[in-house]
């Protein structure tokens, strides 16, 4: 009907949700790959080199980055909600929201520049 | 989602905050170490502590998951409560057995 | 200083669950809230239009409407604060249906208030003793922050799970459930709380907070839904409730 009202989605506590609940589809799309190339190791070491050596492109590397990006910002939204349903009302949450993602960034270029 | 299905999220959500952090040490120890998949394969070939620790956490996830993906389905799709129940109970059940395929691999082989 | 301009541009939603925002001119005037702008243009310019409100000052929250894509009481909020650039857009309360123009259905609002048990089931008499209830005991407190609700709807029309959940009750009715549950002259909390815990309930809640967010009194349903979620779920362990 009246499309417009996507203006108070702009809240640090509203795009926290959104980025928990994308991030979580992602993981959720991303682990079945996961387990499956695990799973390849299965025919022996050989098969799982020639995947890791494969992980070796940078593109890869950047890619592996992101998910590990995706799982921190995933935890640390999800330990948002479970504070939130589970402690006393606190006030900053907003602050604390927007430090998460800085977290989960941080954490993620970390594990970027030693994949480099 | 009702008061089962939320208890079931959050108790594999709280249990999984110590498997993730365990994991991404794991993962960015093996990295540091460059470890090759020889490396590695023999490090758990017949771990019953690597197969419980992984195994737990594929059970976790594989329910975890798959709750989410029933909320995320019912919410912003046109699939009704019980189709996307279905749905997620399929996902979730791809999730374990490819999990469990996994450490099969790491563990057994 | 730039000199308030004469005039401001606003646009109404007209029309039913179809329709469109159609455009008029209303002169400026000082301290102007929202209300009075709608009431200009359904006196001076278009006797048509329709919309709702009583009290005018703040207590009754009839007026509620969304204005620039947020859901506000009308006459408590000055076009001052709100006006874009010098333009509004006014449209009735989101995720209810529309009757004409800025005039929304209330019905399933209410109902959903109905459906979460938000109504006091008596266990005394009027032959028994009145309650001795101690105004700091952390239930009555619980209750206290959470009773002032008048149902203007504003925090249901924020809610984006009630946009994508049709089963969803909502942050007005649960707030109102979680009241009574810490009532204790309440006796009613086990259809309660089966009520709150169903699909639909409480544990739909994604805490996005925008119903806390936009509430004209500063009520906060999220804490209430949290604590709704933590009795249903000691509830559930207990075995107390099915599900």
């Amino acid at each position: 009907m009246i499309a417009h009202g996507l203006k108070h989605r702009g809240s640090a506590l509203w795009i926290a949700a959104m980025i928990h609940r994308l991030s979580g589809l992602a993981l959720a799309i991303f682990l079945p790959v996961h387990f499956f190339v695990l799973g390849l190791s299965l025919h022996g070491g050989a098969r799982l080199d020639s995947f890791l050596r494969w992980s070796d492109q940078p593109l890869v590397k950047l890619a592996e980055g992101g998910l590990v990006f995706l799982l921190t910002v995933h935890l640390l939204g999800g330990l948002r909600v479970l504070v939130i349903e589970n402690f006393d009302w606190r006030d900053g949450q907003k602050q604390l929201a927007t430090l998460a993602a800085a977290i989960s960034a941080v954490v993620a270029f970390v594990f970027l520049v030693r994949m480099f | 989602m009702n008061v089962r299905l939320y208890v079931w999220q959050r108790a594999t959500a709280a249990l999984m905050v110590p498997l993730v952090l365990i994991h991404i040490a794991v993962i960015f120890y093996a990295t540091r170490q460059q470890m090759t998949a020889t490396d590695i394969l023999s490090r758990t070939h017949g771990s019953i502590v690597w197969a419980s620790y992984y195994g737990l956490f594929v059970a976790a996830v594989s329910i975890h998951a798959s709750i989410g993906v029933r909320n995320v389905l019912a919410e912003w799709t046109p699939l009704a409560e019980r189709h996307a129940g279905q749905f997620a109970i399929m996902a979730g059940i791809v999730l374990a057995l490819l999990g469990a395929h996994a450490i099969f691999a790491l563990v057994v082989t | 200083m730039p000199e308030t301009p004469a005039h401001l541009s606003v646009s109404l939603w007209r029309g039913g669950r179809e329709g469109r925002y159609e455009a008029y001119t209303v002169p400026r005037r000082e301290s102007q809230t929202v209300l009075d702008v709608v009431t200009y243009v359904q006196r001076h310019i278009d006797p048509t239009l329709t919309y709702r409100f009583a009290c005018r000052v703040g207590m009754c929250g009839s007026c509620a409407m969304t204005v620039n894509g947020h859901p506000r009481w009308t006459c408590r909020t000055h076009v001052a604060k709100v006006a874009d650039g010098g333009n509004l857009e006014i449209g009735p309360l989101e995720n209810l249906p529309v009757i004409k123009d800025l005039a929304t259905d209330m019905a399933p609002f209410f109902e959903k208030w109905q459906q979460a048990k938000g109504v006091f089931a008596p266990s005394a008499t009027r032959s028994d003793a009145l309650a001795r209830i101690k105004p700091a005991s952390p239930a009555r407190l619980a209750a206290d922050a959470a009773i002032e609700c008048i149902n203007c709807g504003v925090c249901y029309s924020a809610c984006d799970t009630v946009r994508w959940n049709g089963d969803y009750l909502g942050p007005a009715a649960l707030n109102r459930a979680w009241t009574l549950v810490n009532d204790e002259r309440d006796a009613g909390n086990t259809a309660r709380l089966q009520a709150i815990a169903a699909s639909g309930g409480c544990h739909s809640c994604h805490s996005h907070q925008s119903c806390q967010e936009h509430c004209p009194l500063a009520l906060n349903p999220t804490a209430s839904i949290a604590g709704l979620k933590r009795r249903a779920a000691a509830a559930y362990l207990k075995g107390e409730l099915k599900a």
